[in-house]
């Protein structure tokens, strides 16, 4: 049977079949036998990988050909420095992420690829990945304490080992942007007023593509860490605020002020189109992560950014938003102790070097690591992201994926598309992270 | 499984059944009242496996979901880690989840839709087939063909034809250049653009219900009306019409299953977002992937459930009923 997929469970048996997976399922049925005695299935499952001594196993996300490549470049450098063998086990990028919970519970790799912040928290505080404290004893000195504490569990340990990062920023051509004599906005009133400018000289003043739902949320984030700072910002992605109170509301209101300059049918249109937009000078600058550098190869010398600005000086621009890929131990490994061994040479100076070096859109977290060979917006990276006092993950890491994935993406695009009713946007966000987030 | 629970009450009866079979060696077994040992054993297989497997992957997965709906739980531990909610996910869909009401009406919508609009387009071409045109298998091909593609496949295409800058519906109406009209990316107009690429799959599936049950209606029914004086109009709608009752059935369960099963073309062009909210989407959206909510999913493939069953039963009660009657 096909495994998961999302479309073959209901296209065929909508709402007669219900789209669990194989164990959920096999759970539920066992659960309406009567045969509750059973002390959990996932148990059976759980023998770890072997137990051999001289292999690693190691559970990759990294499906597309160049990262895939890279990784294995990295695995090979491992294996010959410790005389280990690394089994890659690589699955579709989407996929591995839908299938998560079951893979976790069942029989997972040894190391498996992961994101930091709350998406890595949630599995740590269930118990399906291990502590990674001593580890971080061995490679902490190679990094920030703002990635330490996006590394770190609710419960004070690290469960999480960073590789590299994708931060997030305001991105336009410098060459559109001196020909018509603008400048970098320092704070909000600023950036709104260079949008007016814009329309009035016939840019579209931001472009936006928010066709898959997610990348909004980076604006959200941006104007929340501003106005009411990173404390707040993570409580209320935790649930401990209320998304109906005045602080949020004020998060609206100001992001309100963009939406006249937003580029039109933003909901239609997928990211890269807008970034086309932008590449072709029609569009003056775009809210996006380092993706885009990926996209406009050819155009780098074109293409700079700046810190989303300043809206509540007491907060400044003291936040960046640098979502972190990276690894994490399974709960049961079958080779902890070689595990352990891959572990530390991820986080060591030379394994981002090899993996940047073969995937050169991404900047590596590593403060040891090697940048000789990175381009001038990579080395602009590095900067930008060291300054900061604090690294947030982007909303859907932050946040529960339970929260993230419908409410907030439903609730911004239901915003975009009405502004004027921040009210009842706002109320459906409340009160479905009341039923959410119930802890 | 009821006669296995009751030994006692069934030895007598297979004492009597083999007696007559003692008497008359040989003729007794080809009887077919009384059945042999390997005819038992293949009616049992026979009936038996069909049985396990319906009941196994059908009636089973449809309790635990309802079971599933009254609790909450993140897929992850074993059964102990459910909690137990009870009604809590269904108050909570319908009075918080700002979605689900769309969703709903969204469905409605389709199944209005398809109920008129492609079902009377293929009854319409089926009579028109059915008349024997010349080159009647060619058109009968090509309007049955888009049904051979999936309901994803129909999306893409129709996604090409619905691209504002160089999509063939915009170019043809000449708003390509300037005033776009933004098919799938405006939320007021989408559901009805995804309705006309579903319709144009759907009609032909209809037509072909319609013609085959058009070719079963004997034609000394259409002579009949014809010589007491009905026109083509009236003999159609008074006599042959109400002989493809069983073929009506058909088309109005189908196209409610189509209705309320759509999916795929939803969630290939935008995930159901943004105006193309469905129910089916919210339960993927909730079941699958991270999100897990497992309880929550369920509860909404419950209500699905329900609506679909209401139609059916609702339907099918008033035709056995009004046939009992006559």
């Amino acid at each position: 049977m096909a495994r998961f997929s999302p479309r073959s469970p209901l296209s065929d048996t909508a709402g007669v079949l219900p789209p669990l997976g194989r164990r959920s399922m096999l759970k539920g049925l066992l659960a309406t036998a009567g045969v509750a005695a059973l002390p959990g299935l996932a148990a059976c499952g759980s023998g770890g990988s072997g137990g051999s001594t001289d292999t690693v196993t190691f559970g990759s996300n990294y499906s597309d050909a160049v990262p895939k490549g890279a990784v294995q470049s990295v695995m090979d450098a491992f294996t010959k420095a410790q005389n280990l063998k690394v089994t890659v086990n690589t699955k579709d990028h989407n996929t591995y992420q839908e299938q998560i919970t079951n893979y976790l519970q069942g029989r997972p790799d040894d190391v498996f690829c992961w994101f930091a912040g709350y998406r890595m928290q949630y599995f740590a505080g269930q118990g399906l990945a291990s502590d990674l404290s001593d580890v971080w004893t061995d490679i902490g000195a190679n990094f920030s304490a703002a990635q330490k504490e996006a590394s770190t569990g609710a419960d004070g340990k690290q469960y999480f080992v960073p590789f590299y990062y994708y931060p997030w920023a305001v991105f336009y051509r410098p060459s559109i942007w001196q020909q018509r004599g603008y400048e970098v906005p320092r704070t909000f009133d600023e950036l709104v007023a260079l949008a007016g400018r814009m329309k009035s000289d016939g840019l579209i003043p931001i472009a936006v593509g928010q066709k898959d739902g997610w990348p909004q949320m980076a604006t959200l984030d941006y104007i929340n860490l501003r106005t009411n700072g990173y404390e707040f910002h993570m409580n209320l992605m935790r649930g401990k605020e209320d998304w109906q109170g005045a602080k949020v509301r004020a998060v609206f209101e100001n992001w309100r002020r963009l939406l006249p300059y937003y580029q039109e049918n933003a909901l239609g249109r997928t990211w890269q189109e807008a970034s086309d937009s932008l590449e072709k000078g029609e569009a003056g600058m775009m809210v996006i992560g380092n993706q885009v550098l990926e996209k406009t190869k050819g155009q780098l010398d074109d293409l700079d950014f700046f810190a989303f600005p300043e809206i509540d000086p007491a907060h400044g621009v003291d936040t960046v938003e640098a979502p972190i890929d990276g690894f994490m131990l399974s709960r049961k490994p079958g080779n902890p102790d070689g595990a352990k061994k891959l572990l530390r040479f991820l986080g060591g100076a030379e394994a981002p070097v090899l993996y940047t070096k073969a995937n050169p859109s991404v900047i590596a977290t590593n403060a040891q690591a090697d940048t000789s060979g990175y381009n001038k917006l990579q080395r602009k990276y590095i900067d930008f992201v060291g300054q900061a006092k604090h690294l947030t993950q982007f909303l859907d890491r932050d946040t529960d994926p339970r929260f993230a994935s419908d409410a907030a993406t439903n609730g911004i695009n239901a915003f975009l598309n009405n502004p004027n009713d921040i009210d009842s946007v706002l109320k459906g966000l409340a009160d479905q992270a009341k039923t959410i987030f119930t802890g | 499984m009821a006669v296995l629970d009751q030994p006692p009450a069934t030895a007598p009866a297979t004492a009597d059944t083999a007696a007559p079979g003692q008497r008359w060696p040989g003729r007794g077994r080809r009887r077919a009242t009384s059945l042999s040992r390997a005819d038992q054993l293949v009616l049992g297989l026979m009936l038996g496996v069909p049985t396990v497997l319906h009941v196994a992957l059908v009636w089973l997965p449809t309790l635990a979901s309802v079971v599933l709906s009254f609790s909450e739980w993140n897929g992850i531990g074993g059964i102990e880690d459910i909690q137990w909610v009870g009604l809590d996910n269904y108050v909570d869909i319908v009075s918080r989840y700002p979605r689900f009401w769309p969703a709903v009406q969204h469905n409605l919508v389709w199944l209005f839709f398809l109920l008129v609009l492609p079902t009377a387009f293929g009854l319409l071409l089926a009579v028109l087939l059915d008349r024997k045109l010349r080159f009647g298998r060619f058109y009968q091909t090509s309007f049955y063909l888009p049904m051979v593609l999936s309901l994803a496949l129909v999306g893409f295409i129709w996604q090409m034809m619905y691209q504002p800058d160089n999509g063939l519906i915009n170019n043809l109406i000449g708003r390509a250049e300037a005033n776009q009209i933004n098919w799938l990316g405006n939320p007021d107009l989408n559901l009805y653009a995804v309705l006309v690429a579903a319709g144009w799959r759907h009609a032909g599936y209809v037509m072909l219900l319609f013609l085959a049950g058009l070719k079963a209606v004997d034609p000394a029914l259409k002579e009949a009306a014809a010589l007491d004086g009905a026109n083509a109009w009236q003999a159609f709608w008074r006599v042959v019409f109400p002989v493809l009752k069983p073929v009506n059935i058909v088309v109005l369960v189908v196209t409610v299953i189509e209705a309320l099963r759509a999916f795929d073309i939803v969630y290939v062009i935008n995930k159901g977002r943004n105006g193309l909210e469905l129910v089916s989407v919210l339960i993927t959206d909730n079941v699958i992937g991270e999100s897990s909510r497992i309880g929550w999913g369920s509860a909404l493939a419950v209500i699905l459930l329900i609506i679909s069953l209401g139609f059916i039963i609702t339907y099918l009660f008033q035709v056995f009923r009004r046939e009992e009657r006559a």
